[in-house]
């Protein structure tokens, strides 16, 4: 056979890349803090938040405080908010992809998204209310994500192996069943007055947060993000196959097992803050693997990032575009990566021919 | 001569032994109360026809798959009783047809070997690297370093998992059809590689001729046991050939290398 050598991988050095998705992050929650129906300018956007944190720049306050309310106290749960569901919903879609070998994983279209969304919906219709600070309605979204992520992993699974239409057929059926039964609780409850909310909920939005609501989401990102983290090495044996990853000490059921696990307690907990928020775990472990390539040391803080950043400009999108109406950040996401969706549905067919015709 | 000193700076080999083992792939018991064992440093290789049970042996002894009786011991312990990570530290595999998902460049395929040797933090050392730039260089693929593995020719992967399996320095190599989409040169290169080595190995192959010239011994695998094993010369028989796969043969000594070869004649 003969064949054209092909060129040595080049990639940017990771450290720059860092910094440069650091950077583009800062920026866009400086942008998403100032803008609204009252505009802020980044230098006073900065000055109040340094302000608040007690640090010494600047030394005057040249705001009214009506401003600092509207930016620290509206605003800035927001963004934040917005930050860490994207990093979490990346970090889930990134590990999700290695641990069932299928570059379509992602909390929302695999029905774990909306299996937490039942949970939670159940949960308020049984009484506890929306934004509960308690931890009854993140326990019961987790329960529902674990339960549909496992409905999705048995269901899919041929004589070992998981097949991508498999997974994606399952993770529609799952979807749907729960959907289907989130709706029906909805119509059917007694508390009609808090429906339009919860509906709306439903749909994925960073609306109504405030800073209490922000401790758990914020430290359940820090503990799953570092747990990813030093579980990178057996992240990358799986992208060499569940075999190979054995022979290479990595005992493949159980870690799957406890991934699973800590995936639905992440996702429980950000549809809980959010509601279910499609593609963004789809599509960021994949935009940063072309440029940083597919080993999880490099892939999980590069997809955290790049999360954290798109849900941010895209909730600023959602407030800005039809305002003062807002659109919910779910919808607009949704929007990119439908088609996303469908492009890498393509190139995983081309991907496919190629191999067959090798 | 290549070098395979910081591989194997103190040479290791283990000792294998099953022992009554039986193995089934689903329903269907596929292995039946088998027994066999290779020696520390020997070269063995398991032959048998389509379908015998080579590869499910092999699984059980590499941890996939769990005897339902019997014993799989390396150097006396019981393969089953170790953790997977301390099991991987002493043997390595080269499974059938593994690909790779994902945009991984060779030296990052090659450095998951090193798996089983990290803690929770551990980066990659430099003696790390020097142990990936011997095994590259012990496979002839130390050009490929920086390629995407999925760039590569079937030939060039099987050469550089390979090499992945030889950074976890193994003590017992267990190998599936290893020379499978090799070219004759490299087929030849990779079992002069296994000879050379201090480790143990334990090869599936097709090759009866490619296995007499290089291994020690020999099993031959019929439906789930074994029908022969010994040398070369002892199992390389006409009579067994004739048995074990249907097939009409001569088997003369090679002049040159002294093994046993065979040459199948063509169904009257």
């Amino acid at each position: 056979m003969t064949r054209a050598a092909s060129p040595s991988r080049l990639r940017p050095p990771f450290p720059l890349v860092l910094l440069l998705l650091t950077a583009v992050l800062l920026l866009s929650m400086t942008v998403a803090l100032g803008v609204g129906a009252v505009r802020v300018p980044p230098s006073e956007v900065w000055g109040i938040l340094s302000h608040r944190l007690g640090l010494p720049w600047p030394a005057e306050a040249t705001w009214s405080r009506a401003r600092e309310t509207i930016i620290f106290d509206v605003r800035a749960p927001r963004v934040l908010l917005g930050a860490v569901c994207g990093a979490g919903l990346a970090a889930v879609g990134t590990a999700m992809q290695a641990l069932v070998r299928n570059p379509l994983a992602d909390p929302y279209l695999l029905g774990v998204s909306s299996g937490a969304s039942f949970g939670a919906v159940l949960m308020i219709v049984l009484g506890t209310t929306l934004f509960e600070t308690r931890a009854s309605l993140p326990l019961s979204a987790f329960a529902g994500a674990l339960l549909a992520m496992v409905l999705v992993y048995v269901t899919s699974q041929v004589g070992g192996g998981i097949t991508s239409v498999r997974l994606v057929l399952a993770g529609v059926a799952v979807a749907s069943v729960f959907t289907a039964l989130t709706s029906f609780l909805l119509l059917t409850a007694e508390r009609g007055n808090e429906s339009r909310e919860v509906l709306s909920w439903t749909l994925g939005g960073l609306g109504g947060v405030t800073w209490d609501t922000l401790w758990l989401p914020l430290s359940v990102l820090t503990v799953a993000a570092s747990f990813l983290m030093l579980q990178a090495r057996n992240l990358n044996l799986l992208l060499a196959g569940e075999e190979a990853a054995t022979t290479m000490g990595l005992s493949v059921h159980t870690f799957r097992i406890w991934m699973f696990v800590l995936l639905s307690v992440v996702t429980g907990v950000l549809v809980a803050a959010a509601g279910p928020i499609g593609f963004v775990g789809l599509m960021a472990p994949h935009a940063v693997r072309v440029v940083v390539g597919s080993d999880h040391r490099r892939v999980i803080p590069a997809a955290i990032l790049g999360g954290a950043g798109f849900l941010v400009l895209a909730d600023v999108v959602a407030r800005t575009i039809n305002a003062p109406q807002e659109i919910p950040v779910g919808v607009l996401t949704a929007l990119c990566g439908g088609p996303f969706f469908l492009w890498l549905m393509r190139r995983g067919a081309r991907r496919a021919e190629k191999g067959a015709g090798r | 001569m290549k070098d395979t000193s910081a591989l194997y700076g103190t040479a290791r080999a283990s000792s294998l032994d099953i022992e009554g083992v039986t193995l089934r792939a689903g329903a269907v018991r596929v292995i039946r109360e088998l027994s066999l064992t290779v020696a520390p440093g020997e070269v063995v290789a398991l032959v048998g026809p389509n379908g015998s049970g080579k590869s499910t042996l092999l699984r059980s002894i590499y941890r996939v798959l769990r005897p339902d009786t019997g014993q799989v011991r390396v150097d006396g312990r019981d393969a089953w009783g170790l953790s997977a990570r301390e099991h991987a530290r002493t043997v390595a595999a080269v499974v059938q047809d593994a690909g790779i998902e994902g945009d991984l460049t060779v030296r990052e395929v090659v450095a998951m070997g090193r798996t089983p040797y990290k803690r929770l933090l551990d980066g990659d050392t430099a003696e790390d690297e020097t142990l990936l730039a011997q095994a590259l260089s012990l496979v002839s693929a130390s050009h490929l370093r920086d390629r995407p593995f999925t760039h590569l020719s079937g030939g060039e992967r099987q050469r550089v998992l390979i090499a992945r399996a030889l950074t976890q320095q193994p003590a017992l190599l267990v190998l599936d059809e290893p020379t499978n989409h090799l070219d004759i040169r490299h087929q030849l290169d990779i079992l002069a590689l296994l000879r050379r080595l201090p480790a143990t190995a334990l090869l599936a192959l097709h090759d009866l001729n490619l296995a007499a010239v290089f291994c020690d011994r020999m099993y031959v695998l019929a439906d789930g046991h074994i029908a022969a094993g010994g040398t070369p010369a002892d199992v390389l028989t006409p009579a067994m050939i004739s048995e074990v796969y249907g097939v009409a043969s001569e088997v003369a000594v090679h002049p040159r290398t002294g093994a046993p070869q065979v040459t199948f004649l063509p169904a009257e």
